[in-house]
């Protein structure tokens, strides 16, 4: 045997590079971001001149701002509820025995490989919704010829649909995750379990109802945080497909950071948005964490 | 006999066919970009109209995909076929050293557990999820100060002359130097980013291999770098293909760090060039799809030929392992 106690130390030495890498990029970055939001930074630079929460006062009085969140706000709810009814729809779909289920799953699952500036390019052209002079684009020519005209929109143009158009095209890249999270998470329930509810004279909606929707508890979770996390910090899919649109109709608290920050160079007022972008996603995510963390600990 | 009694036919041909009903309606929805990206495409701008918009091309034309290639020098755009390449050469080279970093970090935090490991690793998981706004800032000045060392180094090499066919090696090799605004840069940035991920995998993939093995290496007297090297690394190739999967679509289709990092257009990966060359007036919406294609087909290509891989690298990526 060798000295297991040198292998130890080894064993962090190991992963010292990294851990170092974490700590500097990661929570060093991030403690800079957060001084750097309490001072008086507004040119190229550097000036770490203390102001307190200034930035923060400012921000939130900032109708931009205020629009941001909402959008935020919105983009989330419609995001999270169409993506996993979608994904958990096509899911229960593909759990009834299909034939060509391999090539429906292919189908549902690509958009996940194209990164969301091809998805923005692609929606942002088909929900076009043109003008007077050219006549409906994209979907809308698309319902005009077949009768259903009273389904056109104005789409992300319309600033009263706005962020939710975004939505669209978000859910499309997304669902087909969802749909392979659940599906796994059905193929692991026993045969037997459902089976035996079955001979107790249960209809299938009962068994979805009281074993599968139950049993997938923490497939929903998992993806709630997913994409929860991405909805906060949504950024490219919005920058390629609308950009901040109409009245900030379908802007979000990243891209107006993008601008405050790279060409405002009002780094002080980037950081709190920054910070405050960050605070978001730690309430989602840092429960999680901890939870999974002590699961993996107690096991 | 009875068994055909209980189970009539109606009922069930009923459901199927609603089934296969909705299951084909959502393959249309999910298919609609890509029909439209396909059809306009391949339309030459003779032949682009919008009565004509959602019927495919009556000839085949391969004049959109050469201009999104190559450019138009008369209508005043760039071509993607450079920063296509300079994708290629950040991610190829960034993917395989985040790959072979996670896979060590993934050994110690499975089969070297320590005292506070297991926080530690929660601690780098944060780093999975959160928005890299909050990191910029510093992540620019940061890299603006590398420059100062590495700058000269870039310049000296890419003023290096070998002449001849070899004329274009030195400013080649020069970009990986990091730097702000290199490809060189873009590899540390997507590298040091990418660990939390590719950690996280290989440490689920490790706890799946049982831990005699390791002790089995203890006792013939192997150490921590040895039983890595000889037992766990020679069985990790389908890790590596999961990570590999995982780091090479997500840096390719990166956008962000793309745009802070290089602003030289001629550096910029190709999701920030389709961008730039989408957000154009004077780009034809064929010349459009068709770049979008083109930026897309890397990453495409991957799923369609390793789509298991690419879904358990899905799988890893929700935390359940």
């Amino acid at each position: 045997m060798r000295n297991i106690k040198k292998d130890k130390i080894l064993a962090i030495l190991l992963i010292s590079p990294t851990l170092l890498a974490m700590l500097v990029f990661i929570y060093g970055f991030i403690g800079f971001t957060g001084y750097a939001s309490l001072s008086n930074w507004k040119t190229l630079k550097l000036d770490f001149t203390f102001v307190g929460l200034e930035n923060y006062v400012r921000l939130f009085k900032n109708p931009r701002f205020i629009i941001d969140l909402k959008n935020t706000f919105t983009f989330t709810v419609f995001f999270l509820i169409s993506t996993i009814l979608i994904g958990f729809l096509l899911a229960v779909l593909l759990e009834q025995k299909v034939k060509g289920e391999s090539i429906f799953r292919n189908i549902f699952l690509f958009p996940m490989a194209i990164s969301f500036v091809v998805t923005g390019v692609i929606w942002r052209w088909l929900l076009a919704p043109g003008t007077t002079e050219t006549g409906p684009l994209g979907v809308n020519y698309l319902f005009s010829k077949l009768g259903l005209e009273f389904l056109q929109s104005g789409w992300y143009t319309d600033p009263s649909i706005g962020i939710r158009a975004v939505v669209i095209a978000a859910a499309w890249q997304m669902a087909g995750y969802i749909m392979a999270l659940y599906l796994a998470g059905m193929r692991a329930i026993p045969e037997e379990m459902k089976e035996a509810a079955r001979v107790d004279g249960a209809t299938e909606f009962d068994i979805y109802r009281y074993i599968i929707i139950p049993l997938l508890q923490p497939i929903t979770l998992s993806a709630v945080i997913i994409l929860g996390h991405i909805s906060l910090k949504i950024f490219d899919l919005v920058v390629a497909m609308t950009g901040p649109g109409v009245g900030f109709s379908t802007d979000v608290p990243a891209l107006f950071m993008f601008d405050t920050t790279f060409r405002g160079n009002r780094f002080a007022q980037g950081s709190a948005i920054a910070m405050v972008l960050l605070l978001m996603v730690a309430v989602l995510v840092v429960p999680y964490l901890i939870i999974t963390n002590k699961e993996e600990v107690t096991r | 006999m009875s068994v055909k009694v209980k189970h009539p036919r109606r009922p069930i041909t009923f459901g199927r066919v609603t089934t296969y009903l909705l299951l084909v309606a959502a393959a249309a929805f999910f298919l609609i970009p890509v029909y439209m990206l396909l059809i306009t495409g391949f339309k030459s701008y003779q032949e682009v109209s919008l009565s004509r918009m959602w019927l495919p091309p009556e000839n085949f034309s391969l004049e959109s995909f050469s201009k999104a290639w190559f450019g138009s020098k008369s209508e005043g755009f760039r071509g993607l076929s450079g920063n296509f390449f300079n994708s290629v050469w950040l991610t190829v080279p960034a993917s395989l050293l985040s790959a072979f970093i996670g896979s060590v970090n993934g050994y110690v935090f499975s089969k070297w557990k320590f005292k506070g490991s297991n926080v530690l690793f929660a601690m780098m998981l944060f780093g999975m999820f959160i928005p890299y706004q909050s990191i910029l800032i510093p992540l620019v000045r940061v890299l603006q100060w590398i420059t100062q060392f590495t700058g000269p180094l870039q310049k000296g090499i890419a003023a290096w002359n070998l002449g001849g066919g070899l004329a274009w090696f030195p400013p080649w090799l020069s970009q990986f130097i990091p730097a702000y605004g290199t490809i060189g840069g873009l590899i540390l940035v997507h590298v040091i980013y990418g660990l939390p991920i590719a950690t996280l995998v290989f440490k689920n993939y490790y706890s799946s291999i049982p831990t005699d093995l390791v002790e089995a290496g203890m006792i013939d007297g192997a150490g921590i770098i040895g039983i890595y090297r000889f037992i766990l690394f020679p069985i990790s190739i389908p890790g590596f293909v999961v990570v590999l999967i995982w780091q090479f679509t997500s840096i390719w289709n990166d956008f962000l760090f793309g745009v802070i990092i290089t602003s030289n257009p001629t550096v910029q990966p190709v999701t920030v060039a389709l961008n730039n060359l989408a957000g154009s007036y004077i780009v034809e919406w064929n010349v459009q799809m068709a770049g979008a294609l083109l930026a897309a087909l890397p990453t495409l290509l991957i799923y369609i030929l390793l789509s298991r891989y690419f879904v358990r690298g899905l799988m890893a990526g929700s935390l359940k392992g």
